[in-house]
């Protein structure tokens, strides 16, 4: 692969219940790369981070950089109420050693008292938290969100980005977020794939969002999202 | 003590407490409402195993295989809801068990009996539970992550299919045990009701599995002592103990005697 380059996405195609949800879908990503996929409700974002993570069959290309290792933030754990789970017993799920649950906690700002919380005793954003710092055991060089923002409110989801970027700056990670806000394309990604089956726009976002890329996007009253969120 | 009592309460308790640490992996997912079906279906093997005389967990165990495989062959044609599909295999094997099950040993088919439970039986029995608790051991992380979320265990490299068929392979032997003690009828309450007492108490993963393992074996230890002195069936006083266990449970959660304040969701 060329120099820098971590992923190489060809010509993707993935078929969900015998419908096409991603078609012809080509993008790369560099090293150190925060990629933005934006696009309406059911367009395939999630679809494609689920590929990327080789969970769901499809045809075409994705190759990643040889030993390359990815973690992977998903959008809700519905069930992970279901059983008295403490934030240490979510560690030990990933048999993260305690030295390395100890650094990691450090990482996202948590002391170690919080390790005998019950999970489900926790405020969405420090669940969100958690949540990455698992996903950071084992020392990622790429991570995959699905929609970080989802349940935290504006303070919170302000935290939660400007903590991404702090840590995509000491750790040195290329990640792609998954999401529909456009202030958090503007502010943290360095590409932005806009997705709705296929790649409506691809680029850096100050040049590729423009209203008419926006309303291919969405269809819709475009004027709304940007009004919502610039 | 007398010889025939003390087999009773081996088997007994280590049925109990393996069938209890099971039930904490089967919890979530409603996994428990699928024990009740299985144990139901089981109920033509115990038949023939009454008839001919041979051990109820081996008449019982090739049903539940059967049982396993047809509920999952059933979600992969018919994306019918579990539930409903559970109660289709539940009710037939109901049906086929009362065309020809002795009707003198109904009691026993339903909800078991366990107090004649031979030497080699129990000696068996709590050699297989032993392994089974040392298999669970082993699976317990693994499944816990595959029951909050299939992507995630399968993101961090767990073979999901593979850990799927161990954890429904000892279901199925758990059922296939269960059934001995406390009959068809009663199996899904063994493994669900330990559980669900052992989920109120507790504010870890270690508390709880080892605390649905223990209301587990203490229920059928209070539950065939109780048959000694009363002569009731023990398979129904094993169930009625551990509901009393979840119901006091139940006051000591509200009470928040165990983890301090109430669950904020997430």
């Amino acid at each position: 692969m060329e120099d820098d380059l971590i992923l190489r996405v060809q010509d993707l195609i993935v078929e969900v219940d015998h419908r096409i949800v991603i078609e012809h879908l080509s993008f790369t990503v560099k090293r150190g790369d925060i990629i933005t996929i934006l696009g309406p409700n059911g367009a395939g974002k999630t679809v494609l981070l689920r590929c990327l993570l080789g969970l769901l069959p499809y045809t075409g290309e994705i190759r990643w950089e040889e030993g390359i290792k990815i973690g992977y933030v998903p959008q809700r754990l519905p069930f992970i109420k279901d059983i008295p789970l403490s934030v240490m017993d979510f560690f030990a799920l990933k048999q993260a050693s305690e030295r390395d649950v100890q650094k990691i906690m450090q990482v996202v700002g948590f002391s170690e008292e919080l390790l005998g919380r019950k999970i489900g005793d926790l405020s969405s954003g420090q669940f969100q938290r958690i949540l990455i710092a698992w996903s950071l055991i084992g020392s990622p060089d790429v991570l995959l969100f699905d929609e970080p923002t989802t349940g935290i409110d504006i303070s919170g989801e302000e935290t939660i980005y400007n903590f991404l970027a702090k840590l995509r700056e000491e750790r040195h990670l290329t990640m792609l977020l998954v999401t529909h806000e456009l202030n958090v394309v503007y502010q943290f990604s360095t590409q932005v794939i806009c997705l709705r089956k296929q790649a409506v726009c691809y680029g850096p976002p100050r040049e590729v969002l423009t209203t008419e890329s926006l309303q291919n996007l969405y269809g819709g009253d475009v004027k709304y999202y940007q009004h919502k969120h610039q | 003590m007398e010889n025939q009592l003390l087999l009773s309460l081996s088997a007994g308790i280590f049925i109990g407490g393996v069938a209890g640490y099971l039930g904490s992996l089967m919890l979530s997912k409603r996994m428990a409402l699928v024990a009740g079906p299985l144990g139901h279906l089981t109920l033509p093997g115990i038949a023939l195993a009454l008839i001919y005389g041979f051990d109820v967990s081996l008449g019982a165990f090739p049903f539940v295989v059967l049982g396993i495989v047809l509920i999952w062959l059933f979600e992969l044609k018919t994306k019918l809801p579990m539930e409903a599909l559970t109660a289709v295999v539940f009710a037939s094997g109901v049906a086929v068990a009362f065309l020809f099950l002795p009707l003198g040993q109904a009691e026993t088919a339903l909800v078991g009996d366990i107090s004649k439970i031979g030497s080699w039986e129990t000696v068996i029995s709590v050699s297989i539970s032993l392994v089974i608790i040392f298999a669970i051991k082993e699976i317990y992380p693994k499944i816990v992550l595959i029951n909050i979320s299939d992507d995630l265990a399968r993101s961090d490299g767990i073979s999901v299919k593979k850990y799927n068929f161990i954890y429904l392979f000892l279901i199925a032997i758990i059922v296939a045990l269960g059934v001995k003690m406390v009959g068809g009828l009663l199996t899904a309450a063994l493994v669900a009701i330990p559980a669900s007492a052992a989920r109120n108490l507790s504010g870890n993963l270690s508390q709880y599995a080892f605390g649905a393992m223990t209301i587990g074996a203490v229920s059928s230890f209070g539950g065939i002592l109780l048959f000694k002195l009363t002569g009731f069936p023990a398979g129904p006083l094993i169930i009625l103990i551990s509901t009393a266990i979840f119901l006091v449970s139940m006051f000591l959660k509200d009470e928040g005697a165990f983890h301090g304040k109430p669950n904020r969701r997430i």
